[in-house]
């Protein structure tokens, strides 16, 4: 696969030359006037070099070039600095902590001795997250193969496009949506699945309404738009060729769709599930407004509670006195550490693949 | 000999042969439809588990199931998987499309009670909760200036970011920049604000604030700065790898030097582009409400001075009004949430219009 041709390096303007500049950078061959006017570096001929203004140490060159890598090396500082600056304010917090940070169950920073623990809020943040991307990803890829190779071209753009707009919706919209408007039909559905389906042991006792399972459908109809246009750019990029290979071969439609385009955006697809994996871990106003806000580890995703990190962070913030903040940003550090890992994995699968996912990641 | 020949002739089959397959009749999907919706009604009114919605479900599984024996008797394993994939993909499209189209809704039919010239005119301050008007004149006020100050940080940092790492970076120092960019895009806003809260608001505002932590707009604009870069950077990034080499090649040649050539040609060239992607990230930044919440501390008063006092944001607007227990507080927020709806996606909008009028393309 990777060695089929690809369609996107070749398309627009750039041609294939755009192609090669992802291994050098564009513009390399500049650098041969730069280090031809460094001497010891013998001249063979090849254009000599000896008209060209040797290198100043201090010119406008040199001065754009510093001003361009500051700007590079901001980007490493701001990293640094949020792990830094949050590890210097959470310290003094964990320390007048008086129970374990990772399993107690329960937020009492500005009690006098502090508690506070963050297993709970931990645990509901990636339930609500795995639950919320178990729910939007077949959705969403089978939307994406929709407007890619099912839908008629104009019709699909056009959709996509609305998808894309919904994608720029902000979040708190989908809470306000979901706390007012979403909320019943969820409980009355929780109470149809207590009754018929309770021996499941996640479809617990009542009492039904800001529940696990509203916070983590909200959080699939944000996640949705985004997961489906990233993907769906990344199906649409399936080489012509290997999809009219496949059909000429007497292939169904879907079974085109299954040997020609899902193995080839796999990576992408993966791409965008991890970053719809981020979003939902780090999601925080919908979340405040639809999960329960209780402190305790339950798998009963019926149950009015739930809690996740970002949301105990809206919700305690303004109450919060020094400690109550140190404590607060202590969980946004394990939030970050979370979602660190989750994008370095995410970016060392796309970096192995590079070349397919340009565009959509 | 011929008589040989004809008495070889195959006989006419049963069926007729023909070169297509047998396939299934057109009118079979609709009956197929229609039978499973009524099977389906009648288990469940039967049973008394359920009511409409239900129905539909059940009677949408037994489609399916329907739809593919059907199909297997009479066209074949692999027809019949097709038909199903396809009609999954179909309904999949379906149910996505209906909680997305009740949330535009929701959104259009209850924002449109207060859109009135009072909301756009007023603030909040001396409203109390048996008040009917007030309005988000200056969290509208602190969006923009929010915003704004955003946009003036990230926009020259985002795309000298993006120079270095295209035109002069190589090696490991600017992989790594790369790759930090991109987990940047990644990291939850409410961390950033957090960032903003411990490094601005508890240790540098209280060097000029008499030593109180000072809230102001100018700290959200930061933490939406944090925000914005990774997205200013990778779209920039993008475009400009799409310029064409030949035209860096001609400038060289004509002996430009690196940075004017960078400055002169390759930066107008990749100019629309560039400007597509500011858009977008100045869209997403609008919409944030939780670093907003954490460091502007949101206020009921029109403050203009985004660099001291607490300020607030249409969409800490709409959070607030949602957590307030006035009888008319949900009908600003809906307001609010239209009105930025609206800002955000006309920013969109542009963007996408703009980027298709973009040469470079993708």
């Amino acid at each position: 696969m990777g060695e089929s041709p690809h369609r996107s390096a070749h398309a627009g303007t750039g041609g294939t030359r755009v192609a090669t500049s992802h291994e050098w950078p564009a513009g390399a061959s500049a650098r041969v006037a730069e280090r031809s006017g460094i001497p010891g570096i013998p001249d063979n001929g090849l254009g000599g070099g000896g008209g060209l203004p040797r290198a100043r140490a201090f010119g406008a060159e040199r001065a754009f070039r510093g001003l361009t890598l500051a700007a590079g090396t901001t980007v490493l500082v701001v990293i640094a600095a949020i792990a830094i600056f949050l590890i210097a304010k959470a310290v003094p917090a964990l320390r007048d902590n008086t129970e374990s940070f990772w399993t107690f169950e329960g937020w009492f920073p500005n009690d006098d001795p502090p508690k506070f623990g963050i297993g709970a809020l931990a645990f509901g943040t990636v339930l609500t997250a795995l639950l919320a991307l178990l729910m939007a990803v077949p959705v969403a890829l089978g939307i994406a193969l929709y407007l890619s190779h099912y839908a008629p071209r104009r019709l699909g753009n056009a959709l996509g496009f609305l998808i894309d707009l919904l994608a720029a919706v902000p979040s708190v919209v989908f809470g306000l949506w979901g706390r007012d408007y979403f909320a019943q039909p969820v409980a009355d559905l929780s109470a149809w699945l207590h009754r018929y389906f309770g021996w499941i042991p996640i479809f617990g006792d009542g009492p039904y309404g800001n529940s696990i399972l509203l916070g983590s459908v909200v959080l699939a109809i944000m996640v949705l738009p985004i997961v489906t246009s990233l993907s769906r750019e990344v199906f649409r990029q399936t080489p012509t060729a290997n999809e009219e290979a496949a059909l000429a071969l007497g292939a169904t439609r879907w079974e085109m769709v299954r040997t020609a385009v899902l193995p080839y955006g796999r990576p992408g697809v993966i791409a965008a599930v991890m970053l719809g994996l981020g979003r939902a871990l780090g999601e925080t106003i919908a979340l405040a407004l639809t999960l329960g806000s209780t402190y305790a580890i339950s798998f009963n995703v019926l149950q009015s509670g739930g809690n996740s990190i970002a949301a105990n962070i809206a919700n305690r913030f303004a109450e919060a006195n020094d400690t109550g903040r140190g404590a607060l940003i202590a969980s946004g550090l394990v939030l970050f550490a979370i979602t660190l890992i989750v994008n370095i994995t995410a970016r060392a699968i796309i970096y192995r693949r590079r070349e397919f996912t340009e565009s959509a990641a | 000999m011929t008589t040989t020949v004809t008495s070889h002739r195959p006989q006419p089959p049963a069926q007729p042969l023909t070169l297509r397959a047998r396939r299934l009749p057109a009118y079979a999907a609709p009956v197929i439809a229609v039978v499973a919706l009524l099977v389906s009604a009648g288990i469940v009114y039967g049973a008394g588990i359920g009511g409409p919605v239900l129905v539909v479900v059940l009677g949408a599984l037994l489609y399916l199931g329907g739809l593919y024996a059907a199909a297997n008797a009479v066209e074949g394993r692999r027809a019949a998987r097709n038909r199903t994939w396809s009609a999954l993909i179909h309904s999949a499209f379906v149910l996505a499309v209906l909680p997305l189209a009740s949330v535009v809704w929701t959104l259009v039919s209850k924002g449109s009670e207060r859109l009135d010239g009072n909301f756009f005119g007023t603030s909040m301050n001396n409203i109390g909760a048996r008040d009917a008007n007030g309005g988000a004149y200056h969290a509208i006020i602190g969006t923009l200036e929010q915003v704004g100050i955003a946009t003036l940080i990230t926009v020259p940092l985002g795309v000298l970011c993006a120079i270095y790492v295209v035109e002069y970076g190589r090696g490991r120092f600017a992989f790594t920049i790369r790759f930090f960019v991109d987990v940047m895009t990644g990291i939850p806003s409410i961390v950033t604000g957090l960032f903003v809260l411990a490094f601005w608001v508890l240790i540098v505002s209280p060097w000029f604030n008499d030593g109180r932590p000072g809230f102001s707009g100018f700290a959200a604009a930061l933490a939406l700065s944090v925000l914005m870069l990774p997205t200013v950077v990778r779209s920039t990034e993008e475009m400009l790898r799409l310029v064409p080499a030949p035209l860096r090649e001609g400038a060289y040649a004509l002996g430009v030097p690196k940075w004017k050539t960078i400055l002169r040609v390759v930066l107008p060239t990749a100019l629309p582009g560039i400007v597509t992607g500011i858009m977008l990230a100045i869209a997403r930044a609008a919409g944030e409400t939780a670093p907003v919440l954490l460091v502007a501390g949101g206020g009921a008063a029109i403050n203009l001075n985004p660099f001291e006092n607490n300020q607030s944001s249409l969409a800490l607007f709409v959070y607030q009004q949602a957590g307030e227990a006035s009888k008319y507080s949900p009908a600003r927020a809906w307001t609010a949430a239209l009105t930025l709806v609206a800002l955000v996606l006309v920013l969109t909008v542009a963007a996408k219009l703009l980027a298709r009028r973009n040469r470079l393309g993708r």
